[in-house]
């Protein structure tokens, strides 16, 4: 039988890659560089009318946004988001896989379940149950808060606490799914390191802090990278909820990019808001790469 | 009229033609109950209707523009008129007014018939009609020492003030949902403000007229006359006004039908509706000219068809009929008379009203720039800005989003110009 030379190998290698070459390049490098060579027109709705109307403007979509205060509140609000609400919801989940993981607890499916359980409702349900709760005169919240002697909150009226009420309601939203996957980290750790250490002596703390942690970093890794992508999308959350307001507490980058986008249709702007939160997206995942690789060393 | 029925009988599409019409929300519901009858008058024709919701209809007939796929009809909001006007998107009208024996501007409301209006060009027929007026709690507003609704602006507020005084804290005089753009537009219109200049070039935010009616506005909230909040942060509007929580609420129309149905029995003779004060009494009063018009698509194959249902769907029976199913309100004056509209007391208000109604500018960014008007009314309620610098703000901001709209006109401007010569 005739060995396949390299270049051979090469060729077949292209060949059986290029289907999911040309899938990518179709459905993902073609659309970032088409939208990224229309954050440089002024595409809006009189172009759709006739072509003949995009004026190419150069960096003026960009020099716009960096002028607009809108787009520095939604990029303050998108940080604030995801800073805040990004390692709250990887503390909650990593407690509540610790817990739903324990040894003593029964019913541990029962729990995941329902853990789980507010990750695949729809949000727009979940949004109208949660406005409810928010309510400043009749809502759940603030009748809790209530019995124990503190003054109603206007969670979604009062720009100070309306994100925060949205962080609140995304960090119950998406626990559960984080959390089915620190179950499975927490699970493939051997229990043989856990008795070691309880031979050793280390109480409930340190075994967590020496044993867990370390064990479970390429899952925090993982965890971490999905949330913050996912968070740096905060989206459909404010648009059910508040719709941006008040006073745009809670516009977030895609919300500003769908307004202007899909609302008023100035394609070429919205195209350069996406450019900008692409560009912090990736700045933000080379950090943590950064960080991860000087943490290995 | 022969010609025509020869013409459909000798059938290029073997005497059918099918034609597609998009209705929305309830509208769309009920709009096929008016169809049956317009296919046994014209055999040849058939109709589909599409039913869109409102929430995503505006979207649907922009996406159906650029992918060459409009109707051949459909019912199009009477503010969206000018933006799918200017894509070149609608049938120009006139001819086919001409020649008609049911439609005629003369039977509408002249300023709901004027928003179909682009420079001397008709691009819809009005098929039914919407404005705002006061509806208001008369048990309250007797308390208060008032009999009747008051009709200039200095009543109107002292008029709120007594309300509030009696009502206490948690309870106001006047309910303007903070997300709505309408209530600041129509106080600006009535205080004179065009809103933008006369061509559309600029905002005419920080002229004194719209500042009268901003501070009117702005006012009622800094007052404590209205509550800081959006429509949606009030759970129901309905049982907030039955309870009392506010005692005037600025709506349209369709809150006709919801307020017998959902406000209590024992509340029924309680609530009326009056025309909207203005800042120097009746006449300056003046409102929205909002509504539904059905207009035809330039792309479509079917025109003749599509006129005839618009005047079919414009005839006095057809426009009573719809007025039964779904409560709107006809856009002929003629239908008002026969269905007794004019004398119902609650209806009454909005018959006076939409004699003095006016569009809102004729722009495509219409709508943008009122979301701006609102976000600059909030920077003052809720963030305590100064109106002043707020309104300079809007001014910038509304003349950088109209920017491209001063090139095209230039641009058509200069070459009307180079042509003229060659005519």
């Amino acid at each position: 039988m005739k060995v396949p030379s390299s270049a051979e190998q090469g060729g077949a290698a292209w060949l059986f890659l290029t289907p999911a070459l040309s899938l990518i390049g179709l459905f993902f490098f073609l659309p970032v560089v088409a939208s990224s060579l229309l954050s440089f027109t002024d595409f809006d709705i009189y172009a759709i009318a006739d072509p003949a109307n995009v004026r190419l403007v150069g960096l003026r979509n960009y020099v716009r946004l960096v002028e607009s205060p809108i787009f520095w509140i939604a990029l303050k609000n998108t940080f604030y988001f995801v800073l805040v609400g990004g390692p709250l919801t990887m503390a909650v989940s990593l407690g509540a896989a610790l817990l739903v993981n324990a040894p003593l607890v029964r019913f541990k499916s029962f729990f995941r379940t329902l853990y789980f359980a507010p990750f695949i409702t729809t949000l727009v349900a979940v949004a109208i149950v949660w406005r409810y709760l928010y309510h400043r005169q009749y809502g759940l919240v603030n009748y809790a808060l209530g019995t124990v002697g503190i003054h109603p909150v206007d969670w979604l009226g009062d720009p100070r606490w309306a994100m925060a009420a949205i962080i609140l309601l995304a960090v119950w939203k998406n626990f559960g799914y984080s959390m089915l996957i620190f179950i499975a980290g927490l699970q493939a750790i051997p229990q043989e390191l856990y008795e070691a250490a309880y031979l050793d002596g280390a109480g409930p703390w340190r075994r967590f802090r020496h044993v867990t942690l370390p064990m479970l970093g390429p899952t925090l890794v993982f965890v971490g990278l999905i949330t913050m992508i996912g968070f740096f999308q905060l989206f459909a959350e404010p648009y059910v909820m508040t719709q941006g307001g008040p006073l745009r507490s809670t516009t977030s980058m895609v919300l500003l990019m769908y307004e202007e986008g899909f609302r008023w249709w100035r394609m070429g702007y919205a195209a350069a808001v996406t450019f900008v939160l692409f560009l912090v997206i990736l700045a933000f995942m080379l950090i943590q790469r950064r960080l991860r690789l000087e943490d290995a060393r | 009229m022969s010609l025509l029925v020869s013409c459909d009988e000798g059938g290029r599409d073997h005497g059918k033609a099918t034609l597609h019409f998009w209705a929305f929300g309830r509208e769309g519901e009920v709009l096929q109950e008016l169809i049956p009858e317009f296919e046994r008058q014209n055999p040849g024709i058939r109709v589909k209707v599409q039913q869109i919701p409102w929430t995503a209809a505006h979207e649907k007939m922009l996406t159906a523009y650029v992918g060459d796929a409009t109707p051949d009809l459909a019912q199009v909001g009477n503010t969206w008129i000018p933006e799918f006007a200017a894509l070149g998107a609608l049938e120009p009208l006139d001819r086919w007014i001409a020649g008609s024996s049911v439609i005629d501007s003369s039977g509408y409301f002249g300023g709901i018939w004027n928003t179909n209006v682009i420079g001397d060009t008709v691009f819809g027929i009005p098929w039914y009609v919407d404005t705002r007026v006061l509806f208001y709690r008369k048990d309250i507003l007797a308390r208060a020492g008032y009999r009747q609704m008051p009709t200039t602006w200095a009543e109107w507020r002292k008029c709120m003030e007594a309300v509030k005084r009696q009502a206490g804290s948690a309870r106001y005089a006047i309910f303007l949902p903070t997300n709505e753009w309408a209530q600041p537009y129509v106080l600006a219109m009535q205080a004179g403000s065009t809103l933008l200049d006369a061509r559309g070039r600029y905002g005419a935010f920080s002229g004194p007229a719209f500042r009268r009616a901003f501070d009117f506005y702005v006012g009622l909230y800094r007052a404590g006359l209205a509550p800081t909040l959006g429509n949606i942060e009030i759970a129901n509007v309905y049982q907030e006004f039955a309870r009392g929580r506010f005692a005037m609420y600025i709506t349209g129309p369709w809150n006709l039908g919801e307020f017998r149905s959902r406000l209590p029995a024992e509340l029924q003779d309680k609530w009326g509706t009056a025309p909207l004060p203005g800042p120097t009494g009746d006449s300056s009063g003046v409102s929205l000219a909002g509504g539904s018009s059905l207009a035809v698509f330039r792309a479509s194959p079917h025109k003749e068809a599509a006129w005839r249902l618009v005047e079919y769907l414009s005839t006095t029976k057809q426009q009573e009929r719809f007025h039964r199913l779904t409560g709107d309100l006809p856009a002929r004056t003629e239908t008002w008379r026969s269905t007794g509209l004019v004398d119902e007391p609650k209806s009454h208000a909005f018959w006076v009203q939409l004699h003095r109604v006016r569009p809102v500018p004729k722009v495509p960014e219409v709508e943008i720039i009122a979301t701006r008007v609102l976000e600059s009314a909030e920077q003052v309620i809720r963030g305590g800005r100064p109106a002043g610098a707020v309104l300079k703000e809007l001014d910038r901001d509304v003349a950088q989003i109209l920017e491209k709209r001063r090139w095209m006109l230039d641009r058509s401007a200069q070459s009307s110009v180079s042509r003229a010569p060659a005519r």
